[in-house]
């Protein structure tokens, strides 16, 4: 309600031209130097981060954890058993850990740059490394499903459902095609960087309006409330963001685990 | 900033930059080449390591447990037969307790009566010379005291005779009624 109010405040102080919302445009930050850009620069120093940490964390392989391969061994038992094991089955679930482990952490610390001061921007909020990883996913569970099936084993497996037969399968067949194999990678690109794009786009517009409100707008009281409304709800969304970022890896880690575990199952 | 606006309409954030699909599919690639081979192993290795150490401290347990169960057995089966034992000691003791009494008991018992035997034998050979020599002085002196109370003496020596045998007889019979 209070957005809404807000949004009806800044409308026509944008006609006015005193403010311009933010657009896609502020996502299209100037390259730091040469072709290389802020989201890039980002993408590696995360690579490097969780390489670091995670190998500080896993170095000593201790019987009995410090408190940093404990935090480690937290991170990586969470993805290992209550993702992979649960969703994948105990048969075949190791050999795509790797891959979900470092799946989540590179989502989850790419999101939370969206949060970390003088980072603060979600890398994911560029649609092409979603589309990235959407796409080698994509690649895991179908390849998964063909070394389980063979490949003609597998587009049935994937397209006939078990105990379905006759003319419904000329209906059936396009549509668990188009949605096992068109429209995942698309939703899970998606998903991922929407929620990302919104989220700091939300954040950019209440830092900005409660900003012009209060320091560029004429000192009205209305103006003033408004303002300081903008930088409450600018904490609220944060604290909301904060959960976002999480879930969103969590989400595509288990969606991921979720259409391999689809792909390797036994038929039907 | 200020011209976002105009720049929205020329930008669409859901078509990508080709070189950034290829450069987070890359990084993404060599971070998780570095991650399945330096940092997966690890963890597996110190899962594999605490699992191992849990079931040797288990079995280690269940070792000791056994051999402490084995002792115990052994240990009560001596126990048991300990007592098996001491009960049968005590039955003996008991037994031959009872048989030592009753021996003893015989032995009094055949001791006592020849004891009585011989005091009853030498009691009735007193008695028999008691009343052999009685019968000879009762006889002088109550044949005296009747010739003295009578006066005159009994010279009759068969008339005398005859009178103590019958005083005898008399005393003979009122010893056999009052017994």
């Amino acid at each position: 309600m209070i957005a809404g109010n807000l949004a009806t405040t800044l409308a026509p102080m944008a006609s006015g031209g005193g403010f311009t919302p933010p657009g896609p445009a502020d996502f299209d930050l100037p390259p730091i130097f040469g072709e290389v850009t802020k989201p890039m620069v980002m993408i590696v120093l995360s690579a490097v981060l969780i390489f670091a940490l995670t190998y500080a964390m896993s170095r000593r392989a201790a019987v009995v954890p410090g408190r940093l391969q404990f935090a480690g061994e937290f991170v990586y038992g969470g993805v290992r058993n209550s993702i992979a094991r649960d969703s994948i089955g105990s048969e075949h679930f190791m050999k795509f850990v790797p891959y979900l482990f470092t799946l989540f952490l590179f989502v989850l610390v790419n999101n939370y740059f969206g949060m970390i001061p003088l980072v603060q921007f979600p890398t994911f909020s560029h649609s092409g490394y979603a589309y990235g990883l959407a796409a080698l996913s994509w690649l895991l569970y179908n390849g998964a499903g063909m070394w389980k099936h063979g490949v003609w084993g597998y587009i049935k497996h994937t397209t006939v459902p078990g105990g379905v037969g006759g003319p419904v399968l000329a209906l059936i067949i396009p549509l668990e095609f188009l949605s096992n194999i068109v429209v995942r990678p698309v939703t899970l690109a998606l998903r991922l960087f929407a929620n990302m794009f919104a989220g700091h786009l939300l954040l950019i517009l209440f830092a900005l309006g409660g900003e012009y409100l209060l320091f560029e707008a004429s000192s009205s009281l209305m103006n003033i409330f408004g303002g300081v409304m903008s930088f409450v709800m600018f904490f609220a969304v944060s604290a909301l963001e904060l959960l976002v970022m999480f879930l969103q890896a969590y989400v595509f880690t288990l969606l991921t685990a979720m259409y391999v575990a689809g792909a390797v199952a036994e038929d039907h | 900033m200020r011209d976002s606006i105009q720049a929205a309409e020329e930008l669409n954030p859901l078509i990508p930059h080709l070189s950034e699909i290829i450069l987070g599919t890359a990084v993404f690639l060599v971070l998780l080449f570095a991650v399945a081979k330096f940092v997966v192993p690890n963890f597996e290795r110190a899962f594999a390591e605490r699992t191992k150490a849990i079931e040797g401290g288990l079995e280690a347990a269940e070792t000791k447990q056994a051999a402490a169960d084995a002792k115990l057995a052994e240990l009560e089966q001596q126990l048991a037969e300990a007592r098996h034992e001491a009960a049968r000691i005590r039955e003996e003791a008991r037994e031959q307790g009872a048989q030592i009494i009753a021996e003893m008991r015989q032995q009094a018992q055949t001791e006592a009566d020849r004891i009585v035997g011989a005091g009853k034998a030498q009691i009735e050979a007193e008695r028999q010379q008691a009343v052999t020599s009685l019968r000879a002085e009762v006889g002088t002196l109550a044949t005296s005291l009747a010739g003295r109370i009578v006066g005159e003496s009994l010279a009759d020596d068969e008339r005398s005779a005859r009178v103590v045998d019958r005083f005898l007889a008399d005393l003979e019979s009122l010893e056999g009624t009052s017994r």
